[in-house]
């Protein structure tokens, strides 16, 4: 039985292509055969995050117009068996994509793969539309700030009305929180909404709380993954949030200040 | 005041002809007993309409001839009824006879078409509206959602985010944090009233009387269970 899960947030810039390429890495770390598809049409990014900007001929809107098969199209990732990555059109914008394109590729890929994750543009307009119209699940990206936390819950009452789901009447998409770039002495501070604050706000479950990190940036210039730096807090929480969406329950780590050594109070350490 | 004066006078009354929709209270049997147990029996399902009604009895339809017709005791069963005899109808000799000794005006039977007159029960004859169940939503009114509950209450079982929009024409319950806006008595209903178990309204409005946040943080209510009214022209805020 395949997923079909999107990564979505209203607002840019708050880490859903980080977070559908950490997660769709995990799930396929984990064995299950996922393909990533990015729906930012005009904007591709995945690409670069997943390190395969070099190999994409065929993308997403030369499927939906038949220019190309689904199998030309799919690149498979060179580190990680079963992973699978559906790059963007970079010359189109979102009107090149249509409902029926869409929806036709996304049940074939749900017929090859157990897991599709959408990477959702920024916005509600209809490339974010598209990308979670036919969700099962969705995982909504969050900062710990309060523009963040109001896009994330438009996007939850989009999701609770305008998905599939809800349009046939079926059991709604099930919603996943995550919160990215969360930085414990921030919260200590009192100049970051604490996790506490926003599950307060949108009353859905917590999936993982990423903890703000320069091991995410490296990654990112890299085209590795975060979640294959293993060392790093980043990529743990990212591992831990792939577990609990499969279902496991795990404790969640990073939520309290971290103690300085002597050493690095004195020497003033890195943030 | 001479003869020659009231004929000068201006004239005192005039006639008119006037329909009238009547009721008819149609005799088919002499038995005054049953009629005196089903009337009360009809008395009971509609109360109000037997408060002296006036009605012309018609008796021309009695066709039981067996035994003669006591129309006093008749007309007593009907004032008892609360029903007030204008006129009787009928051409027998015997009701004619007894009209006169009792001072009954009688009308002669008409070949107009009448028909059956549905007296509707109690429970239903009252102008009152009828009752539109509240609209109960269970599931959280998410930042950009609009939810109005035309001529009824509203009732959320979960938060309201800052964003949402609540509109009724009734009270609105909030079961949850409530920091959206918040309109109740929108069709100008100024008995309309707002309770939410955290008062942290972006807006709240009854009758067109509204408050924006600014105004609401400085209440005591901001952050608790309250209620709020409409006070002469003023909302009024008050812990629950």
């Amino acid at each position: 039985m395949s997923k079909i899960l999107v990564v979505t947030s209203g607002k840019g810039g708050v880490g859903k292509t980080t977070t559908s390429a950490a997660i769709g890495t995990g799930l396929a770390l984990r064995g299950h055969r996922t393909v990533i598809v990015d729906f930012d049409v005009g904007l591709r990014n995945l690409d670069l995050i997943m390190g395969c900007e070099r190999r994409v001929v065929y993308d997403f809107v030369n499927v939906i117009n038949g220019e190309a098969t689904l199998n030309q199209a799919l690149i498979k990732d060179k580190r990680i068996e079963n992973l699978y990555i559906l790059a963007a059109s970079q010359t189109r914008d979102k009107d090149a994509l249509t409902l029926e394109g869409v929806e036709k590729i996304i049940t074939e890929l749900a017929e090859q793969f157990e897991y599709v994750i959408c990477d959702s543009p920024a916005g509600i307009e209809k490339g974010a539309h598209l990308a979670m119209y036919l969700a099962d699940a969705a995982i909504v990206v969050t900062n710990p700030e309060v523009s963040s936390v109001r896009d994330s819950d438009r996007m939850l009452g989009l999701l609770s009305s305008k998905s599939k789901r809800a349009e046939e009447g079926r059991e709604p998409v099930s919603e996943h929180l995550l919160l990215t770039r969360y930085s414990p002495e921030r919260v200590a501070r009192g100049e970051m909404l604490s996790v506490e604050d926003v599950e307060e706000i949108l009353s859905i479950e917590m999936i993982g709380v990423i903890p703000e990190s320069q091991a995410v940036l490296k990654a990112s210039n890299q085209g590795v993954p975060v979640i294959l730096d293993e060392e790093s807090d980043a990529g743990q929480a990212y591992s831990d949030a792939v577990d609990r969406l499969l279902g496991k329950e795990v404790p969640h780590r990073f939520l309290e200040v971290q103690k300085k050594g002597f050493l690095q109070r004195m020497f003033g350490g890195k943030e | 005041m001479n003869q020659a004066d009231l004929l000068e006078k201006a004239p005192v009354f005039q006639l008119k002809g006037s329909m009238l929709a009547l009721t008819i209270l149609e005799l088919s049997s002499n038995d005054l007993d049953a009629l005196a147990i089903q009337l009360t029996e009809k008395v009971e399902q509609a109360p109000q309409f037997f408060q002296n009604t006036p009605i012309i009895l018609a008796l021309d339809k009695c066709t039981d001839d067996t035994k003669p017709l006591d129309l006093e005791r008749l007309l007593t069963i009907c004032r008892e009824h609360g029903l007030s005899t204008m006129a009787i109808r009928s051409d027998r000799p015997a009701d004619l006879t007894a009209a006169k000794a009792l001072n009954i005006a009688v009308i002669p039977p008409s070949d107009a078409r009448e028909r059956p007159l549905a007296i509707a029960p109690a429970a239903e004859t009252p102008a009152e509206p009828s009752l539109i169940p509240a609209r109960v939503i269970t599931h959280p009114v998410r930042s950009g959602q609009q939810i109005y509950a035309k001529n009824s209450d509203l009732i959320v079982m979960a938060a309201v985010s800052a964003g949402a929009e609540l509109l009724a024409d009734g009270n609105i319950h909030v079961y949850g944090p409530l920091r959206g806006r918040a309109l109740a008595g929108i069709n100008g209903n100024r008995e309309a009233r707002i309770f939410c178990q955290q008062l942290g309204a972006e807006l709240l409005s009854i009758a067109g009387q509204y408050k924006v946040a600014e105004d609401l943080r400085r209440d005591p209510a901001w952050g608790k269970a309250s209620q709020t009214c409409l006070n002469e022209e003023q909302l009024e805020i008050s812990e629950l």
